[in-house]
């Protein structure tokens, strides 16, 4: 099924580049070389181990994959003071190197040309889980990919906790993490454009 | 028409990111000036040249050399300069090593914008001084977020996983295995003319419009490597990740990588530069250069997007009744002058031509338009060939300056009929949520003031 459908596209793609050659104008043209290889198969590559694929991880909304462990608050403050203060700020207010993390909130809603909004976790993100997957993947800035999972949900902990989005007392782990509803959850609409019409 | 001014009220971060760039500008434009050439001023004048002896001092000698520089500007080699180059020998063959330098008289450079860390930061494209639709490689524009990934190819995979029949891993010699294809495309970055919206702020096109560049990318489809795989139903999105210290990632929908996505090994007829993300690279044609994943070493496929840092904090555009557009990914049509532009001084009235450069991310360009009087009265440009899909397009326009004020603007117009539009008619629309406005996908039109002297300044004129 997939596959027929998948050879009628590179049939039309092919059809599409005689057409722009011969003039014929296309909503969108293109010009693809592509040649007509149709659905065929090259056997190329190889059959990666399960611990090469293990290696790698993305975490999406609803928090499959993450990784066993857990953080709290009061963990997360030492993670964050010896980790992340010299960036973000002992506040974490932010400070030339690094984004302000918290506060914000009421800002979004803005029109003003001279009153700029403040985007930050607590006020813009719309989901906890891109934090794990941010922190774990690039963060500290000096250090990428330097903190265990415990360290990550701990901060995670930390940040929200000062957010007041939990309570200093919860305990961040893969099940907790995906619940926790973001104050801009709803924030994010699609793309509209074209959107100026003449 | 309002004067340009740098004062912005931002929030500190913003704020010193914005006064960063304006210094950025400032630095290459005093270290252009401080060179500047001897004898009459050439129309474009950014041809900073440092003697240690003025060039007027080898003429009076006669025969002597003239003397070089302290310092060769970037890509070149400093030489001597006979007096004559017809009375002796040039430089032997293969003095380079095998790998060519430009002129020493070509300065130019891309200005790293003066972000706190050097290795989440950008450069821009001296637009000013192009000639032609190609960037060459060594001045296409860069945005790292973790520094230019070093990568031995021969210790470079591309793993594919998810909704897959058989997961695959590549090589970076099988990926290139694979039927190839070229395309000479634009990539840029949506947050190019960020400090435009509310006024204009930077003086060069090279600070309001270089973060826009051209390159025959070479690679092969991504369809055939995911199909290769073989795609599992369900399957709607690809994460794509990137093997810099930021281990970029971007999920794109599964419709444009089976579309005209490719993986590109080549730029401009050699592999790809390590700025640009050696040894591999997404190109998505169109879409934002964000997208674009460099250093690609991963690609997984979901059936829902995965909601990653850069497509939720970052590259989305934030409207004033607080809700963000996301995964804004087309390029819409746009244009700038670049002769003349900011900057520049003509040397008086008379003939000059006007040129720049025009782009879609939907297709072609059909239509330029020039207005030298602000927008009142339209001419169209010509469009010089080649004209390729989701590329620069340069165009052209003869005009005779009479010597008085003017507003020089370009309005581009692609295939689907869509006319790009002033920067008035943006925020009619987006509103300004800031100074920055909604920050991305700022394609308005773009104004050059020609002053009564023949100087060239950034200006707001709808």
């Amino acid at each position: 099924m997939l596959t027929i459908s998948r050879t009628a596209r590179w049939l039309r793609v092919s059809a599409c580049a005689a057409m722009v050659t011969t003039g014929c104008a296309t909503p969108q043209s293109r010009d693809v070389p592509e040649v007509g290889y149709g659905a065929a198969r090259f056997n190329l590559g190889t059959t990666p181990t399960a611990g090469e694929v293990s290696h790698y991880f993305s975490y999406p909304a609803d928090g499959r994959g993450l990784p066993p462990g857990s953080g709290t608050y009061a963990q997360g403050e030492n993670v964050y003071r010896t980790r992340c203060l010299a960036c973000h700020g002992d506040k974490l207010q932010g400070t030339p190197t690094g984004d302000r993390l918290i506060g914000g909130r009421g800002t979004l809603v803005n029109n003003s040309p001279t009153k700029p909004p403040m985007k930050t976790i607590e006020s813009y993100w719309p989901y906890a889980t891109t934090i794990f997957d941010y922190v774990k993947r690039a963060m500290p800035f000096n250090a990428p990919g330097s903190l265990a999972d415990d360290e990550v949900y701990a901060v995670i902990a930390y940040i929200l906790g000062e957010a007041n989005i939990i309570g200093k007392d919860e305990l961040i782990d893969a099940k907790t993490l995906p619940a926790i509803r973001m104050p801009n959850r709803d924030g994010f609409v699609g793309d509209p454009r074209p959107d100026v019409a003449r | 028409m309002t004067e340009p001014s740098h004062r912005f009220e931002l929030d500190d971060t913003t704020r010193r990111k914005v006064e960063a760039m304006i210094e950025a500008e400032e630095r290459y434009l005093a270290a252009v000036r401080q060179g500047s050439d001897v004898g009459p001023p050439a129309p474009a004048r950014l041809t900073g040249r440092r003697y240690f002896l003025a060039a007027a001092a080898g003429a009076a000698t006669g025969g002597l050399p003239r003397i070089v520089r302290a310092k060769a500007p970037a890509g070149a080699v400093e030489r001597q300069v006979p007096a004559d180059p017809t009375r002796e020998q040039g430089v032997p063959t293969g003095e380079d090593g095998g790998y060519g330098s430009r002129s020493q008289f070509e300065t130019e450079t891309r200005w790293r914008f003066g972000t706190a860390t050097r290795e989440s930061s950008w450069t821009m494209t001296p637009l000013d001084r192009s000639t032609g639709i190609i960037t060459p490689s060594g001045l296409h524009f860069e945005r790292h977020h973790a520094g230019i990934a070093i990568i031995d190819p021969a210790q470079h995979s591309l793993l594919v996983h998810g909704l897959v029949e058989q997961p695959k891993k590549y090589s970076v010699a099988e990926v290139r295995r694979f039927p190839s294809l070229s395309r000479i495309l634009f990539i840029e970055c949506s947050g190019n003319g960020l400090t435009e919206w509310s006024k204009p702020t930077l003086k060069t096109v090279q600070g309001t419009h270089g973060l826009t560049s051209v390159s025959e990318w070479t690679g092969v489809p991504l369809a055939r490597v995911l199909e290769e795989a073989g795609l599992k139903p369900g399957a709607k999105w690809v994460l794509a990740e990137g093997s810099d210290a930021a281990v970029m990632t971007r999920s794109i929908p599964l419709d444009k990588c089976l579309d005209d996505a490719f993986i590109a090994y080549g730029q401009n007829g050699e592999a790809l530069r390590p700025a640009q993300g050696y040894p591999l690279r997404l190109v998505l044609p169109g879409w934002e250069g964000n997208t674009h994943i460099k250093w690609l070493r991963r690609l997984e496929v979901s059936d829902v997007p995965f909601q990653t840092r850069e497509e939720t904090s970052k590259y989305t555009d934030l409207m004033p009744d607080g809700r963000a557009r996301q995964f804004t990914f087309v390029m819409e049509a746009k244009s700038v002058i670049t002769f003349p532009s900011g900057e520049m001084k003509l040397p008086g009235p008379g003939f000059h031509e006007i040129t720049g450069l025009s782009w879609s991310g939907r297709g072609k360009i059909t239509r330029v338009q020039v207005s030298a009087d602000g927008g009142s009265r339209w001419a169209d440009a010509h469009l010089q060939t080649p004209v390729l899909p989701i590329c620069h397009t340069r165009f052209r326009f003869p005009w005779y300056w009479d010597g008085t004020p003017a507003v020089l603007q370009s309005r581009a117009t692609d295939e689907t009929g869509y006319i790009q539009p002033t920067i008035k008619q943006l925020v009619d629309v987006r509103g300004l949520n800031g100074p920055l406005g909604s920050v991305y996908h700022l394609n308005g039109i773009q104004s050059w003031a020609i002053a009564a002297d023949g100087s060239v300044t950034n200006a707001h004129h709808f």
